[in-house]
């Protein structure tokens, strides 16, 4: 008997009589009564992700965005994206880079598929990273979130993103940080130091 | 392990003690975090219903185990993943070796994982020439330290701001004296992007691993997981059985549970979902037993294969928080780590469950209700049973028994006792009975309850106030 036939022959002897899985339906919406969209949920958005650190900015359309990036942000530094519609003050990332290629990016610009107002984080996809590793290797992370996306919890969120068809994805909530050094609080631990989320109407 | 040695829990926790400075300020660190916790899930709603859905999916899971294993190994080869499955740690570590020495690789990043400081992974791989790098924060200041983690979630809590300047100084070439912690983090990414950039393999843990999609979730806040995974061509992840959960909706429940309970955060800045390799990578799995079907054929104990490793037992443990997480002298430290170590070694773990006062304060912050004091309890029934018990412990426990068992030795020995810690207390408070360490003596009462009821019985007919 190999060790995956003696592992599993354990597991069938050893595990407690059969229990049934709970109904989850009771957590839709954050509970009865509650908003499950409108300005409520955004403005809950808005006030946790601020609370966690995160920059955000509410605008009415993506042309605003370049002219609050170009404030905000150092554009003389390399600068990626991959929306097209910001293919003019930053550069639109290539598949086929290796992603080393992207060690000196300042800030990336995506788009977020959706975002969760109990703890102000998004959920992304692979091919709206453009490569996995972007938004983890750039200095300072940017995301547009429609206002429209945003759901009240995490359940909904899941409902939404279903099984899923990609080799990667996940919820980034805010700026990477550590309180490993006595816990004081330190934004930019190994990924970005600033996140900033444009919310667009 | 290395400074435990063969030292117990109550020996090491005397020399935690001997620094009282740092004892209080490691106490009031993590009552600081305890109290995050209840603040954030105090504004959850439907909090306690969360607990109680997490803790039926847990049981649910480890009561199809089986089935949930296949499926899990299914759809991983589906997507693209090669599985593996170790029986214990050499099996585990083993594995690892072969998978990097294939690839000619002598050289790896690895983020947070429990499981391979269970494993001594790093210890096993350096002694054939491989060169690991924890690159988690904290626990990359124990790995220069050469410590154990002391805590799952904050592997260097016990260690001051100062002491990891020292570190720093002597390792990455810092200034001497440098102890800002935001300085000390901007060194420690600047030398670990270095890392990064340079490993062809990286190792993660597993927070959860979905049965129905074959994808598993890391959680970090720091983000080096993804980093490590991302930059490499070689993925690795090492993931004990009872990680599984059933359905990828269930994340929804974990997630919201997680972050909360281990510091008081909506949800870790990262939740990333692992489901394919990315073109030109591989990635390899490894589903590890090291005791876990043994545990799950304990019914006693076997609730505590539930545990998603938050922390918030620990954080809460008046033993812990004030006798430090290395003195548990096991890679999980705290009231979880003393329900799961003595499965691991009953004889060299059979000091942890008694490290604790049994109040009760674990099994109610615990995120999937694993009733970790009861387990506690049981544990010391078996470990006495078994014949592991310490000496010292087990002759007082025959002694309180003789005294509970026998209504007149009881009386008598009440009387002794009360004559002696009025006229002779040296000889009870003295150094060799270790309850006297930290505290002082009662008042001792000139007559016992039942002494003094029959003497005012008559009393108090005649005066009833």
């Amino acid at each position: 008997m190999n060790t995956r036939e003696k592992i599993l022959e354990a597991v069938l002897n050893n595990q407690p009589p059969a229990t049934p899985l709970p109904d989850l339906a009771m957590f839709r919406n954050g509970g009865p009564g509650r908003p499950s969209q409108g300005p409520g949920i955004v403005q809950q958005y808005i006030d946790i992700f601020r609370g966690i650190g995160g920059q955000l900015f509410c605008v009415d359309e993506l042309d605003a965005v370049k002219t609050l990036i170009g404030e905000n942000f150092d554009t003389s530094k390399r600068l990626v994206t991959t929306l097209p519609e910001l293919g003019l003050i930053a550069e639109l990332y290539q598949p086929a880079a290796d992603p080393h290629s992207f060690k000196d990016v300042e800030l990336a610009i995506i788009r977020a598929n959706l975002a969760v107002a109990e703890n102000g984080a998004v959920w992304l996809t692979e091919d709206r990273m453009g490569q996995r590793i972007l938004p983890f290797i750039c200095q300072h992370l940017a995301v547009i979130v429609d206002t429209s996306t945003i759901v009240p919890t995490m359940h909904e969120a899941y409902e939404q993103i279903g099984v899923g068809n990609y080799g990667f994805g996940g919820f980034i909530g805010g700026p990477s940080k550590t309180a490993d050094i006595e816990q004081a609080l330190v934004l930019g631990a190994h990924g970005p130091i600033t996140m900033t989320v444009f919310l667009i109407k | 392990m290395s400074e435990a040695g063969t030292k117990d829990h109550a020996t090491l926790a005397k020399e935690f003690n001997k620094d009282e400075e740092r004892v209080d300020w490691h106490d009031g660190a993590l009552w600081w975090i305890r109290q995050k916790r209840d603040r954030s899930a105090n504004q959850t709603p439907q909090w306690e219903e969360l607990r109680e859905a997490a803790s039926s999916i847990k049981n649910h899971l480890l009561s199809h185990l089986h089935e949930y294993l296949l499926q899990f190994e299914a759809n991983l080869i589906k997507n693209g993943v090669k599985v593996y499955w170790a029986n214990d740690a050499q099996e585990h570590n083993e594995i690892v070796y072969s998978i990097l020495k294939a690839k000619n690789i002598d050289q790896m990043v690895k983020s947070k994982s429990m499981l391979t400081e269970e494993c001594h992974l790093n210890e096993y791989l350096a002694e054939r020439g491989i060169d690991v790098i924890n690159s988690d924060l904290g626990e990359y200041i124990q790995q220069l330290d050469e410590e154990p983690p002391s805590h799952i979630v904050l592997p260097c809590i016990h260690k001051r701001k100062e002491e990891i300047g020292e570190l720093f100084h002597e390792h990455l070439g810092t200034e001497k004296g440098l102890s800002d912690p935001t300085l000390l983090t901007r060194v420690a990414r600047q030398h670990l992007r270095n890392v990064f950039l340079t490993r062809r393999a990286a190792l993660t843990g597993v927070n959860f691993a979905v049965a129905e999609t074959g994808e598993y979730v890391v959680c970090t806040n720091e983000g080096n997981a993804d980093m490590g995974a991302h930059l490499s061509e070689v993925q690795i992840a090492s993931m004990g059985l009872e990680k599984l959960i059933p359905e990828k909706k269930h994340l929804g429940v974990f997630l919201r549970l997680l972050a909360r309970s281990a510091i008081g955060q909506p949800i870790t800045i990262y939740s990333s979902h692992y489901k394919k390799p990315r073109k030109g990578q591989e990635m390899h799995l490894i589903l590890v037993d090291a005791g876990r079907t043994r545990q799950l054929g304990r019914p006693d104990f076997r609730d505590s294969l539930k545990c998603i490793k938050c922390g918030g037992c620990m954080n809460t443990c008046p033993v812990y928080r004030k006798s430090g997480g290395l003195s548990y002298h096991n890679t999980i430290s705290g009231p979880i780590g003393a329900i799961l170590a003595p499965n691991i070694d009953m004889k060299e773990h059979a000091d942890l469950p008694f490290a604790s006062t049994l109040c009760g304060s674990c099994s109610n912050v615990c995120p999937v209700k694993i009733p970790i004091h009861e387990q506690l309890y049981k544990w010391r029934q078996v470990i006495v049973k078994e014949g592991y018990a310490a000496n010292t412990k087990a002759l007082s426990m025959k002694a309180m028994a003789w005294t509970l068992g026998s209504p007149d030795v009881y009386t008598k020995v009440g009387k002794a006792g009360r004559w002696f810690l009025k006229h002779l207390s040296f000889t009870v408070n003295n150094k060799l009975n270790p309850w006297y360490r930290q505290r002082d003596m009662p008042e001792v009462p000139k007559e016992s309850f039942e002494e003094w009821y029959k003497k005012n019985k008559d009393n108090k007919d005649k005066d009833p106030k």
